[in-house]
């Protein structure tokens, strides 16, 4: 068995890998905890496009991969801390909309909704990495959005957010490899824009309303107020 | 160069404003100037393309034709009306002066990232200007930094982040189909080259995400529910960029694809512009009746105008997709309009709530007769710009036999114009409440903008230029059939 035959399974196994951390967001309480699943599901993702890139190879995927891995395990946990308030770290989620166990059931059917999604594309002609990257990168973006949903804490939320993002390059390095590296570099700029900017507003909700339990506020309806 | 001297101008005036030697003055009076200067770059760059067509700084990454020309234009001149609505509007409001400086700041930034929306020709690079305008304008929502202000910028970052994740993956999908079909160009006129080969399953997927995507930063239902928060919380001038164009400038994105999507899906394009539009029109138009807060009044006004403009463009035919572009420049004139004369009521009474305003017309007839002329606009009431934009939409409705639908919008427009003016004739001829609000002065800067704004909302109603005639026809081109 030659190198090269090797490295679909590999990038499969950062695949699964990959999508396991995906559920992890969703499955633990703790802040902190949820910020680690974070890393290494960009880990997972700059180690996908790194093995994709390696034959042929592709210096823009293996560009992808440095970028992803300076911006994303380093750069934004750094600048979170920088921004946003170091007690803040310290929670734990009590009251989530819905308890774990019925979250990990829905985000199963997420992921297999993922993968029913993307399997009449798998006829259209392309690299065999697709068939992992494609429903992966879709089962990351909804399970994202659904981690958004259901917490109540804003850097959870935060990192729900980064984690659909981490699924829409999951997809892109498969389909489309070639996509301009000024503009990965670019994305990776506007990135830590966001979470500067989110980090930033939690401190302020901090400081101002003395909570990050973004869950509770709830004061502007269509009632009159006193 | 005249492209890249527009890009430039707002970010170096952005640096200005937090240089610490620069005082608060200065600050706001080079936004004022930064703006005029755009403002007639835009004109410029806007007769250069209808003299010839399209303008190019960079081929393949900065290049404008004339659907982008109207959206700069509209950018730059609703920036030249807020920034001097903002002389007075924010000296008054914001009780610690050293803050203006990152109002300003940011003020600039955020114009920024809205003239880069159309004059970029790349999707990728669109899709990042567009995720720039909410990452640029968050803080500006929360500017006033209390519990409403950072609720309102919270859901906005949120959910609208959230809607360009979606559109991001919807976008990497429109690059695969257009490899599949052989494309190497990714932008808008190379995706149309292509755009008959791309296999409708992915494109069929990647334009709904988009279309979801960018539609949450638009406002449609159902993903508007922050937009009446944002539009509401964020500072009057800031209310009147988000609400006047920033949605329009998103809107534009979407727009721009449709005949692309149309090219390789067909006409179901269409019919999912007119569904989402018209759920759009008909939600925000009850929505609009039982609102307390009467800036949250406009900001549903404007979930009504984008999904009157989506209608407009699922109709489909020359003279709908004219009706979208012209309702396009008649809101932005309009509606910012609607939120400076809010701002002025905000400014002299120093509530938001319509039971708490009654005899507006004899506290402050100033702010009365603007609120009352914003709102007949808005509403579109006969000889206003946006009269004139609805009736070429319900009239090309008819004339293309789309019967039920264009009886439907007419419906919705009917009860929209009811529940706007039911709430501003309780405020401005209603009883006075028992306790009587002092009425404060409104600053002179903004009753200026006030009167620059309000002139396109008169003028244009009665009367189109010709040369206005031929950017919005060649704009309506654009998006064809």
């Amino acid at each position: 068995m030659t190198p090269v035959t090797f490295l679909p399974q590999l990038n499969a196994l950062a695949g699964g890998l990959f999508l396991l951390c995906t559920f992890g967001m969703v499955a633990t309480r703790q802040v902190q905890g949820c910020m680690r699943f974070f890393i290494w599901q960009s880990i997972f993702l700059a180690a996908s496009a790194f093995l994709l890139g390696l034959h042929p190879v592709v210096w823009d995927l293996i560009g992808v991969a440095a970028i992803n891995l300076i911006n994303k395990p380093i750069l934004i946990p750094w600048l979170l801390r920088k921004t946003v308030p170091g007690e803040v770290y310290t929670r734990r989620e009590i009251d989530q909309v819905l308890n774990i166990p019925t979250s990990l059931l829905v985000s199963l059917g997420l992921a297999i909704a993922a993968y029913l999604i993307t399997s009449p594309w798998l006829r259209i002609p392309a690299g065999p990495s697709v068939g992992v990257n494609l429903p992966i990168g879709l089962a990351a973006i909804l399970l994202g959005a659904y981690t958004l949903t259901v917490r109540r804490e804003a850097v959870p939320q935060l990192l729900g957010l980064l984690s659909m993002e981490n699924g829409a390059f999951f997809t892109s390095i498969a389909i489309a490899p070639t996509l301009h590296l000024f503009i990965e570099l670019v994305v990776a700029f506007d990135v830590l824009i966001a979470v500067f900017v989110i980090g930033v507003l939690t401190r302020a909700m901090q400081e101002h309303i003395g909570t990050t339990n973004v869950g509770s506020l709830a004061t502007l309806k269509e009632e009159p107020r006193p | 160069m005249i492209l890249l001297a527009i890009l430039v101008l707002p970010l170096l005036v952005s640096i200005l404003c937090w240089t610490p030697f620069i005082g608060r003055r200065i600050a706001s009076a080079l936004t004022v100037a930064s703006c005029l200067i755009l403002l007639a770059l835009a004109i410029g760059a806007t007769h250069r393309v209808i003299a010839s067509g399209s303008v190019v700084a960079i081929r393949g990454w900065i290049e404008m034709d004339a659907l982008g020309a109207l959206i700069l234009l509209l950018v730059s001149a609703l920036a030249v009306t807020a920034s001097v609505y903002s002389l007075g509007y924010m000296r008054r409001t914001t009780h610690d002066a050293s803050l203006l400086h990152h109002y300003y700041g940011n003020f600039n930034l955020f114009i920024f990232s809205m003239v880069a929306v159309p004059v970029v020709v790349g999707p990728s690079v669109a899709w990042l200007a567009v995720e720039l305008t909410t990452l640029l304008s968050v803080l500006l929502v929360g500017f006033e930094s209390n519990r409403e202000a950072l609720e309102a910028a919270w859901k906005y970052a949120i959910i609208t982040l959230t809607g360009a994740a979606i559109a991001l993956f919807g976008f990497l999908l429109l690059f695969w189909a257009m490899q599949v079909a052989g494309g190497s160009d990714y932008t808008w006129s190379g995706l149309m080259l292509v755009a008959p080969h791309m296999p409708p399953a992915v494109m069929k997927i990647a334009y709904l995400a988009i279309l979801v995507g960018f539609g949450t930063k638009v406002g449609l239902v159902p993903l508007h529910t922050w937009l009446p928060d944002a539009h509401s919380q964020a500072p009057t001038p800031v209310c009147a960029l988000l609400s006047g164009i920033e949605t329009s400038a998103i809107l534009y994105v979407i727009l721009r694809l449709m005949p692309i999507a149309r090219a390789s899906l067909g006409l179901a394009v269409n019919r999912w512009a007119l569904v989402f539009g018209l759920i759009s029109v008909g939600v925000a138009a009850f929505l609009l009746i039982q609102v307390h807060d009467y800036k949250r009044l406009f900001a549903y006004s404007t979930v009504e105008h984008m999904g009157i403009i989506l209608t407009a463009a699922g109709l489909g035919g020359q003279a709908a997709q004219y009706g979208a572009m012209y309702q396009i420049f008649s809101h932005a004139f309009t509606k910012s309009f609607c939120f400076f004369a809010a701002g002025a009521v905000l400014l002299a009474l120093g509530t938001r709530e319509i039971a708490a305003v009654g005899g507006l017309a004899r506290k402050s007839p100033g702010a009365a007769v603007a609120l009352l002329l914003g709102s007949l606009a808005i509403a579109g009431a006969p000889p206003f710009a946006v009269f004139l934009g609805e009736f070429t939409i319900l009239k090309a409705g008819v004339a293309g036999g789309h019967y039920l639908a264009t009886g439907l919008l007419a419906l919705f427009l009917a009860i929209a114009f009811f529940g706007i003016l039911l709430h501003v004739n309780q405020m401005v001829f209603g009883i006075e409440p028992d306790a009587p609000l002092e009425a404060s002065r409104i600053p002179k800067t903004s009753t200026l903008a006030m009167v620059l704004a309000a002139a396109p909302v008169v003028i244009f109603g009665v009367y189109v230029p010709s040369t206005l005639h031929t950017l919005l026809i060649r704009a309506a081109g654009i998006i064809g059939g």
